[in-house]
C-alpha cells in the first residue's frame, strides 16, 4: 500500500488568537505550532495500512513555510518513509492550496491519498475533496472507519445523527476524522531514524486566486453574564429568566 | 439578470431542514444582486412534492432529479446536475449547506466550476457587485472577511445561522434528467445514530456535559434534562469527556469537535477550556452550571448557577418539565 499523506503546520488549539497589525494574518508571537491533529490521524492510518500490508510506503507532503519541516520530521518519526515540503505560504483560498498539492501529486504513483478532515487554523475543510476532484479520484470525507480489501475501499463517514458508507476502488482520497484511530506518539527510535529519512524541499506551484481576504478580525468579546445564584435553590429563578427574559423556553 | 442557485438536500425521501436555510440565504443574496433563486434537489421518487415547499422560502424554480439511486447521497450525480445547471443558467452564486453532504460536495463543485469556495459562511453581503462573506476561522476565535472577485461565488452556509424565512417565490417544479451513472464512489443510505437524526451541530438546544459529570454512568441526568426540554435537543460533550471515552466523539463540541450555534446551550460540569469555548460561544443563550465560581465558562455564560450539579440538574429537569407541561 503506497500512501501520500498531506499535512499542515497549524497553531496549537490552545492558542489565544491575536490578529497582526496587517489585519489579515495571525500575530505569530508566542504561538506554538503543531502538526494539525486530524493529519496525525491520517498519518496513523497510512502507517497502519502499510504495516498490515507488510509492504508499501508512506510519503508525507506539506505545503507551508520552511519551518514546517519540523512537522514533516514529526511525520517521519511517526513512521512515514519520506517527506516533501512545498515551500510557500498556505492560502486562505483552499483552491490555491489544492492546485499546488495536486500539481505535486499528479505523476506520483500511489494507492491512497490521505488528509485530515480539516486544518484547525482556517477550518476550510475543502482541500481534500478539491484535490480529489482535480485528480478525478473518488473521495470519502470525515471518515471514522476504513477497510481496504485488495483494491476495494469501504469508508464509514460521519453525517448528522449517523453514518454513511462510501465504497470505491483505489486509487482514491480519504479525509480522516477523530475516531478513525488513536495516533501513535513517535518512539525515541522513530525520532532518531527520522533524522536520516529523506526530506525534499521545493517551491510550491504559483496559483492565482479569485478570493480576496479583506480582513481578519477578532469576534466581539462575549458580554459577561450573570450568576443567578448558588445551588438547586437558584433553579426556579434561572428557569424564569430563560422563559421571560431570554424567551428560549 | 443575476441568479443564485441553492443546492438543497434530501435524506430518506424528505427534504433536510437545512435546505430551507440554504434557500433563505440564496434569496437574501439574490435580492441584493437584483435577481432570482433556483433550487436543485436530488432524491428518491416523490421528492418533487416535498421540494415544492422551497417555493415558500423564495425559490422561483425548483429543479428536481428523481431516481431510486438518490435515496442516498449521490455525489457524482449531484456534481453533474449542478455543473450542468451552471453551464446552462450561468449563476452568479451557488449556495450549499455546510452540512455533512454540503461539506463533501461543495469543494468538488467549486473545482468543477473553476472557482474558489468559502465554507461555513455566517454572513453574506454584496459590495460593488462582488459577493463578500464572513466566515469563522480558528473555530470562531477569528472572523475572516472574503471577497469573491469572479463569478460564480461558491459558498456553504453554517446551519442555524440563516434562519428560514417565509418569502413566497414562484416555485415552479421542473424535472431535471440526471443520470445516476457513472459513479466514482457509491454511497449507502445513512444508518441512524443512537438518538435519531438530530446532530449536535444542527440542534436548537444542546445539553453538554463535562468532566464534572463524574462518569458516563451519570449521563442519564443530561438525557432527562434533554427529554424535558422537548424536540430539537442534542447531547454534547467536552473534549475531556470524549478523550476519556465517556461519550462518542460525534458529540464533541469545540475546536477539534463541532462548532454549534443553538438557541440554548447548557454547559454542565464544563470548566470552559479555550478550545471548548471556541465551539459554543456563538450559541444565542448559554447556561452554565459549575461548582467552581472561577470557571472560565462563566465568562461566556448568560446565566450561571454555582453549585453541585448533582443537586442542580434534577431540580432543573423538574422545573423545566413543569414549565413545558404548564
Amino acid at each position: 500500500m503506497r500512501s501520500i499523506v498531506c499535512i499542515k503546520r497549524v497553531p496549537d488549539t490552545e492558542t489565544r488568537v491575536r490578529i497582526a497589525a496587517d489585519g489579515v494574518s495571525l500575530d505569530p508571537s508566542g504561538v506554538k505550532y503543531v502538526l494539525n491533529p486530524y493529519d496525525e490521524i491520517a498519518l496513523e492510518e497510512a502507517i497502519r495500512l502499510k504495516e498490515e500490508a507488510g509492504e508499501g510506503s508512506v510519503t508525507a507532503l506539506c505545503l507551508g513555510p520552511k519551518e514546517a519541516a519540523e512537522q514533516l520530521r514529526t511525520a517521519l518519526a511517526m513512521g512515514a518513509d519520506d517527506a516533501v515540503l512545498l515551500a510557500g505560504e498556505p492560502s486562505h483560498d483552499g483552491l490555491v492550496t489544492a492546485k499546488a498539492l495536486a500539481a505535486e501529486i499528479e505523476g506520483r504513483e500511489f494507492d491512497l491519498l490521505l488528509f485530515g478532515k480539516q486544518a484547525v487554523d482556517d477550518d476550510n475543510m475543502q482541500v481534500p475533496a478539491m484535490v480529489a476532484e482535480l485528480l478525478d479520484l473518488p473521495c470519502a470525507t470525515v471518515v471514522v472507519g476504513l477497510e481496504v480489501s485488495g483494491r476495494h475501499v469501504t469508508a464509514r463517514r460521519e453525517v448528522e445523527g449517523g453514518h454513511e458508507t462510501v465504497e470505491f476502488d483505489l486509487p482514491g482520497v480519504v479525509a480522516a476524522q477523530k475516531g478513525l484511530n488513536e495516533p501513535r506518539y513517535p518512539s525515541l527510535k522513530g525520532i532518531m531514524s527520522a533524522k536520516r529519512k529523506p526530506l525534499e524541499e521545493k517551491e510550491a506551484a504559483a496559483v492565482e486566486s479569485s478570493l480576496e481576504l479583506v480582513s481578519l478580525s477578532e469576534p466581539p468579546a462575549p458580554e459577561a453574564g450573570e450568576i443567578v445564584g448558588e445551588g438547586a435553590d437558584a433553579v426556579p429563578e434561572l428557569v424564569r429568566k430563560l422563559r421571560e427574559e431570554a424567551k428560549v423556553l | 439578470m443575476a441568479r443564485v442557485l441553492a443546492v438543497a438536500e434530501a435524506r430518506g425521501g424528505a427534504l433536510r431542514g437545512v435546505s430551507r436555510e440554504v434557500v433563505t440565504a440564496a434569496r437574501t443574496l439574490a435580492s441584493e444582486l437584483g435577481g432570482g433563486v433556483d433550487a436543485l434537489v436530488l432524491g428518491p421518487p416523490g421528492i418533487a412534492e416535498a421540494a415544492g415547499e422551497l417555493a415558500g422560502h423564495g425559490a422561483d424554480r425548483i429543479f428536481v432529479g428523481e431516481s431510486d439511486a438518490y435515496g442516498a447521497y449521490a455525489p457524482d450525480a449531484e456534481l453533474r446536475a449542478a455543473a450542468d445547471l451552471q453551464g446552462r443558467e450561468g449563476y452568479d452564486a451557488v449556495v450549499l449547506a455546510a452540512s455533512a453532504q454540503g461539506k463533501d460536495l461543495a469543494p468538488r463543485l467549486a473545482v468543477r466550476l473553476g472557482r474558489p469556495l468559502a465554507t461555513d459562511v455566517t454572513a453574506i453581503e454584496v459590495q460593488n457587485g462582488h459577493v463578500v462573506v464572513v466566515r469563522p476561522e480558528y473555530a470562531g476565535k477569528a472572523l475572516a472577511r472574503l471577497r469573491f472577485t469572479a463569478a460564480p461565488a461558491v459558498l456553504s452556509i453554517r446551519p442555524n445561522v440563516f434562519l428560514p424565512e417565509e418569502r413566497p417565490g414562484a416555485g415552479a417544479v421542473e424535472t431535471l434528467a440526471v443520470d445516476p451513472e457513472p459513479v466514482r464512489a457509491r454511497v449507502q443510505p445513512v444508518e441512524g445514530g443512537e438518538r435519531g437524526a438530530l446532530d449536535v451541530a444542527e440542534a436548537t438546544i444542546v445539553v453538554s456535559g463535562g468532566r464534572g459529570m463524574g462518569g458516563p454512568e451519570n449521563w442519564h441526568l443530561l438525557e432527562e434534562l434533554g427529554d424535558a426540554l422537548g424536540d430539537g435537543v442534542a447531547l454534547g460533550a467536552s473534549r475531556a469527556v470524549v478523550d476519556a471515552g465517556w461519550r462518542p466523539h460525534e458529540e464533541q463540541v469545540g475546536q477539534t469537535g463541532k462548532v454549534v450555534t443553538p438557541d440554548l446551550y447548557f454547559a454542565i460540569g464544563i470548566s470552559g477550556a479555550i478550545q471548548h469555548l471556541a465551539g459554543m460561544r456563538t450559541a444565542k443563550v448559554i447556561v452554565a452550571v459549575n461548582k467552581d465560581p472561577e470557571a472560565p465558562i462563566f465568562d461566556v455564560a448568560d446565566f450561571g448557577i454555582v453549585g453541585d450539579l448533582f443537586e442542580v440538574l434534577p431540580r432543573l429537569t423538574e422545573e423545566i418539565r413543569k414549565v413545558r407541561e404548564g
